[in-house]
C-alpha cells in the first residue's frame, strides 16, 4: 500500500523542515500542564495505596476499621470490593489483592481522605496478616518445574490468541520460532559461540490527559489507574486525587524486565552466519500487563538484524515475586542486543573477522528472509553500519588521554518493529477556522517526542496552509479526541501520521471541490498553496479563510456552495497476519523495522575502573524525517538514556525488596556523566506504508548502546565485564581478575 | 498544627499566606497558590524538577518550609518572562530544541538563570556542574548546555546595550 504523495512535489510544504516543537512556548514559561497540575478545587480528595510488604503470601486478613473510624477519610476499598480481573493481553490480576500477594508493593487497599497526610495515617491504620509464601526471585528457575507456582488459575484466564501460556507452570508466554535445521547447521559451522547474559535487572470512563512527562514505557497500559477509579468509584461527585511517590514509582508501576539470555550462533569461515539458536527468559514479575508481548517481540525478532538461515528459539515470560515487568523504551530490544551484539562480535573475533566486515555480509538486507519467512521491506542498514563506522574512525586507534587509560572503540546494530496488535489503529479530525487556520484533533498523546508539532506538519503539508497556522487541540479528552490505539511503540509519526495525512487530505478535496463548483471548473485544476485556493486554468485565487466556514455565495443570487469544512481520516494496517504458535512463520510478523547503528569510542581508567564515553555515532533510517531536527534529538536523547543504563541503572532486588528506590541510590545520567560529542547520522529509505515514507524513531535511539559500550570496553581492556551496568567498581574487579592491574 | 501568616514576594509581587508549619515551599506554590510551573518529582530534594530562586539562589523548593521564607523573595518559571519578552534561556532553550517533555524545563531554566546571573560567561564545564541537580531523562542534556550557552552571551548583549 502506498500513502498518496503526489501533492508533495507541488506546493511548499514543512515535511523535512526543522519547525519549532508547537508545544515549546508554554512549556517553558510554565502554564503547561501536566496531570498533576490540573485544579479541582476544594473538594479535592486525595488517595494513598497500602501495599503489601512481602513478595509472596496469602492474605488471611485484612481489618480497615480503625482507618474508617479516622477524622476525615471517606473511603476505604479492598480487593472484596472488586473482584474482577484485568490485564491487557492476559488478565491475571486483580485491581486490589485477592487471597494472595505477588510482590512488595502489591496493592492491598486504598484510603481517600481530606488530605495526603491523613490518607497515610489510614494506611498506617489498616492491619493485614499474612501467610509467607516461598518465592520466586529468578525467571530461569521459575521456568522450571521445581519453582512454586504463582498463578494456580492460569488455565482460567481469559487471553489474546496470539499469547501461549503454559497452565501448571510460572510461564506466561511461550514463544517459538522454527526456521530451518539448527543441527544440521552446526556440523558445518568453522565457528561458534555460545555465551548466557544476565542483562539488566530490572465507555465509562472519561480520560483527560494533559501533557504527559516523559513516558519511555512505565505510563502505558493501566498501572495506578484503575486504583484511582476503584477509589473514586465509592465517592461519586467528588474528585479523587492519587499520586505516587517517587520511592512508589520505582516499585508500584512497571519496571523494564529482566532476562536471562541464551545465545548460541555459528559461522563458516567466509563469515557467513549458518545457525542461531536462542533462549530467553523473561524476569515477568508477578503480573503480565506487557511482558507477555515483549516476550513475543524478541521472539519474532530474535535474529537480530541479521540473516539467519537456521534459526531456533524459545523465548519465556515468567511470573516471579518481582516488581511487574513491563515496557521500558525499547521493549525487550535493548536486553536482547545487549548479549546478541557482544556474541555477534566475538563470532567475528573467532573467524579474525573485522566486526564490522562481519555485520557487513551478514546484516539484513532489503529482500531477505527473516526469521519469521517475513520479507524484509526496502531498509538502509547496511549504510547506518557504514556511516557509524566511519564517522567513529573504525580502525583507527587513538592514543589514550593519559597513560593509566586505556581507549577502545565499540560498535552495535539493531533493529525493531512497533510491538503492538496487528490491526492498532488511528484517526484524526481536521478542522478549518473561522481565521482560516486549521486545528488538527488526534487521540495520540504529546509525551515528548514531539507528536503534536509532526501531526501539524504533516496536516500542513498535506492540506496546502503554512504550518504557523495549524493547531492541535489539547489536552486530549476521551468525549471528543478521536481514537488513537496507543501512544507507544515509536509507532505515532508513522501511524497517527498516516491518519493525519488521510484528515487533511480529505478536508483539501472537500475545498477543492466546492471552489470548483462556484468557479465552474475541475478540482483538478486546482491547488491550496500557502493557505490559497488557486486555479492552475484561471489563475483565480482565494484565501480559505474567506470559505472554509461559510462557503462561497454562487453569482446571481444563485445561493450557496460548501460550509463548514471538516476532514476525517483513519488509517489501520491490515495485512500483519498471524504466527504459527509452533514454528513462528507467517507471512508478515510485523509492519516494519526501524533499524540503525551506533559507534562508541570510550576511555578505561585502570585505576580506577571508571569507563569514559567520549564519543557517540548514532545512525539511524528513520525512512523520511518529517523534522530532522527532532529526529536528531531522539537520537541523542536515546543515546544518553542507553549510555546511563550500560553505566550506572540497576534496579536492586534482594528477595523481592528493591534495595535502591530513589534518584540518589537508582543514578541516572545527569549533566556531568555525557560525552561533548553525540553526532546523529539520518538515514532515508522511504517506508512504503509511512507518510512521506517515515517510519518511527524514539525507543530504537537507545537499543544498540548497551552492546556498543561493552564492545568498546572489550577493544580497550580485552574484557567481557559481564552484565551491565558497567560500574567502576565492576570494571576494576574485572581488571583484578583478568590480571590486566594488580591491587 | 500551627498556622503562621508569612509574607513574602513571589515574582515581584507581594503575597499573604497562612501555612501550617511543616509545608515545604512546593506545596504552597503548587497546592496553596496553585502555581503549577514549578513541578514536583520527587520531594526529596533529588531531581530539581522544583528549583526556583530564593533571594537569587537556586534551591529545590522541596526542601524548604514555607515559614522559612518570610520577608523573601522567589522566582518561579513563571517570572522569567518579563512583558511578554521571553527571558534568554527561555528562547534559547526552544532555538536549541532542548525541551522534549518539559517536566524538568522550569527547574533547569531557573538554575540556568541562576548561573548566568551570578557568572555571565561560564565555560561548558561550568554549564554541565551548574545543571547536575537538574535530572532530565528525554534530551541527552547536550542541546541544553549549548542553549545556556548561547543564553549567557544574550544576556551579556544585553547588559551592555
Amino acid at each position: 500500500m502506498t500513502i498518496e504523495t503526489d501533492i508533495s512535489h507541488k506546493i511548499p510544504h514543512p515535511i523535512g523542515d526543522n519547525v519549532p516543537r508547537v508545544d515549546a512556548r508554554e512549556k517553558v514559561i510554565g502554564s503547561a500542564l501536566f496531570a498533576d497540575d490540573l485544579q479541582f478545587g476544594p473538594g479535592l480528595l486525595y488517595a494513598r495505596i497500602k501495599r503489601s510488604t512481602l513478595p509472596h503470601a496469602y492474605i488471611k486478613r485484612i481489618d480497615t476499621s480503625r482507618a474508617r473510624q479516622l477524622p476525615g477519610v471517606k473511603a476505604v476499598v479492598t480487593g472484596e470490593d472488586y473482584p474482577g480481573l484485568i490485564g491487557l493481553y492476559l488478565q491475571d490480576r486483580y485491581i486490589f489483592c485477592r487471597e494472595r500477594v505477588r510482590y512488595v508493593g502489591d496493592p492491598v487497599a486504598g484510603v481517600a481522605a481530606i488530605s495526603e497526610e491523613i490518607a497515610e495515617k489510614a494506611l498506617d491504620l489498616i492491619e493485614v496478616e499474612y501467610e509467607p509464601l516461598p518465592g520466586v526471585f529468578d525467571p530461569e528457575f521459575g521456568a522450571s518445574p521445581e519453582a512454586p507456582v504463582l498463578h494456580p488459575d492460569l488455565g482460567q484466564y481469559e487471553v489474546a490468541n496470539f499469547i501461549f501460556p503454559e497452565p501448571g507452570s510460572n510461564i506466561s508466554n511461550h514463544f517459538r520460532v522454527r526456521k530451518g535445521d539448527v543441527e544440521a547447521a552446526w556440523v558445518q559451522c568453522d565457528a561458534i559461540v555460545e555465551h548466557k547474559y544476565r542483562s539488566i535487572s530490572q465507555s465509562d470512563v472519561q480520560v483527560i490527559a494533559p501533557y504527559v512527562g516523559g513516558g519511555f514505557g512505565c505510563k502505558a497500559g493501566v498501572s495506578m489507574e484503575a486504583l484511582a477509579v476503584a477509589i473514586a468509584w465509592k465517592l461519586r461527585g467528588r474528585p479523587v486525587k492519587l499520586r505516587l511517590t517517587r520511592e512508589e514509582e520505582f516499585y508500584a508501576s512497571f519496571v523494564r524486565q529482566g532476562v536471562v539470555a541464551h545465545f548460541k550462533m555459528g559461522c563458516d569461515k567466509d563469515g557467513r552466519l549458518l545457525a542461531m539458536e536462542n533462549k530467553f527468559f523473561w524476569d515477568g514479575g508477578a503480573y503480565t500487563e506487557y511482558g507477555v508481548n515483549i516476550t513475543r517481540a524478541a521472539g519474532y525478532s530474535s535474529s537480530g538484524p541479521y540473516d539467519v538461515p537456521n534459526m531456533k528459539t524459545d523465548s519465556y515470560c515468567v511470573y516471579t515475586n518481582h516488581p511487574v515487568g513491563g515496557p521500558m523504551r525499547g521493549f525487550g530490544m535493548p536486553e536482547m542486543h545487549a548479549g546478541l551484539e557482544q556474541c555477534i562480535d566475538e563470532l567475528a573475533y573467532a573467524i579474525h573477522m573485522d566486526p564490522v566486515q562481519f555485520r557487513k555480509i551478514n546484516c539484513i538486507k532489503t529482500g531477505s528472509t527473516l526469521i519469521t519467512g517475513m520479507t524484509m521491506h526496502p531498509t538502509g542498514l547496511t549504510e547506518c553500519l557504514v556511516k557509524a563506522a566511519e564517522a567513529i574512525g573504525w580502525g583507527r586507534k587513538d592514543p589514550p588521554s593519559a597513560p593509566n587509560k586505556r581507549r577502545g572503540k565499540g560498535i552495535a546494530l539493531m533493529w525493531k518493529a512497533p510491538a503492538m496488535p496487528p490491526n492498532a489503529g488511528s484517526s484524526a479530525k481536521v478542522a478549518l477556522n473561522e481565521d482560516g487556520t486549521v486545528t488538527v484533533s488526534v487521540g495520540g498523546q504529546e509525551i515528548g517526542q514531539g507528536s503534536f508539532t509532526i501531526a501539524a506538519q504533516i496536516a500542513a503539508a498535506a492540506l496546502g496552509v503554512p504550518v504557523e497556522t495549524v493547531r492541535v487541540a489539547s489536552p486530549l479528552d476521551t468525549n471528543y479526541s478521536p481514537y488513537e490505539w496507543q501512544t507507544v511503540a515509536s509507532r505515532l509519526t508513522w501511524s497517527m501520521g498516516n491518519a493525519v495525512s488521510a484528515a487533511a487530505r480529505d478536508a483539501r478535496q472537500q475545498i477543492l471541490e466546492m471552489v470548483a463548483k462556484a468557479w465552474n471548473e475541475k478540482p483538478e485544476d486546482l491547488d491550496i498553496i500557502d493557505g490559497k485556493v488557486i486555479s492552475y486554468r484561471s489563475e483565480e485565487s482565494i484565501p480559505l479563510k474567506n470559505i472554509v466556514i461559510y462557503g462561497i455565495s454562487l453569482p446571481n443570487n444563485e445561493g450557496w456552495v460548501g460550509g463548514p469544512v471538516l476532514g476525517r481520516g483513519t488509517f489501520m494496517p491490515t495485512y500483519v497476519t498471524g504466527l504459527d504458535a509452533e514454528t513462528g512463520q507467517g507471512p508478515r510478523a510485523v509492519v516494519h523495522y526501524t533499524v540503525g547503528a551506533q559507534a562508541v569510542e570510550v576511555e578505561v581508567d585502570t585505576d580506577t575502573g571508571k569507563v569514559e564515553v567520549i564519543r557517540g555515532v548514532a545512525a539511524f533510517d528513520v525512512g523520511k524525517a518529517i523534522n530532522p531536527d527532532m529526529v536528531k534529538a531522539q537520537m541523542e536523547g536515546g543515546f544518553v538514556q542507553g549510555l546511563s543504563t550500560a553505566l550506572f541503572e540497576s534496579l536492586q532486588l534482594k528477595e523481592g525488596i528493591l534495595q535502591n528506590p530513589s534518584f540518589v541510590d537508582y543514578r541516572i545520567a545527569t549533566s556531568a556523566d555525557v560525552p561533548h560529542n553525540i553526532q546523529a547520522i539520518i538515514v532515508e529509505t522511504p517506508q512504503d506504508d509511512g507518510p512521506w515514507g517515515a517510519r518511527g524513531i524514539g525507543e530504537h535511539a537507545m537499543v544498540p548502546t548497551i552492546p556498543a559500550i561493552a564492545n568498546a570496553i572489550y577493544d580497550a581492556i580485552g574484557i567481557r565485564v559481564g552484565a551491565p551496568p558497567y560500574t567502576s567498581e565492576k570494571v576494576y574487579l574485572a581488571m583484578l581478575d583478568a590480571g590486566l592491574i594488580e591491587e | 498544627m500551627a498556622q503562621h501568616a508569612i509574607t513574602l514576594t513571589i515574582n515581584g509581587e507581594w503575597e499573604q499566606v497562612v501555612v501550617p508549619s511543616q509545608m515545604t515551599l512546593l506545596q504552597m506554590l503548587r497546592e496553596k497558590l496553585a502555581r503549577t510551573g514549578t513541578k514536583n518529582g520527587c520531594m526529596a530534594g533529588e531531581c530539581g524538577a522544583c528549583t526556583v530562586l530564593l533571594n537569587g539562589e537556586p534551591v529545590n523548593s522541596c526542601m524548604v518550609l514555607a515559614v522559612e521564607c518570610d520577608g523573601m523573595h522567589i522566582v518561579t518559571v513563571e517570572g522569567l518572562m518579563q512583558d511578554g519578552v521571553l527571558d534568554p534561556v527561555q528562547h534559547t532553550i526552544i532555538e536549541h530544541g532542548g525541551v522534549q517533555c518539559g517536566f524538568c524545563t522550569p527547574g533547569i531554566l531557573i538554575s540556568a538563570r541562576a548561573l548566568i546571573d551570578r557568572n555571565p560567561d561560564p565555560s561548558e564545564d561550568e554549564i554541565r556542574e551548574a545543571l547536575v541537580g537538574n535530572l532530565c531523562r528525554c534530551t541527552g542534556y547536550l542541546r541544553i548546555v549549548d542553549a545556556v550557552k548561547d543564553a549567557a552571551a544574550l544576556s551579556r548583549q544585553a547588559a551592555t546595550l
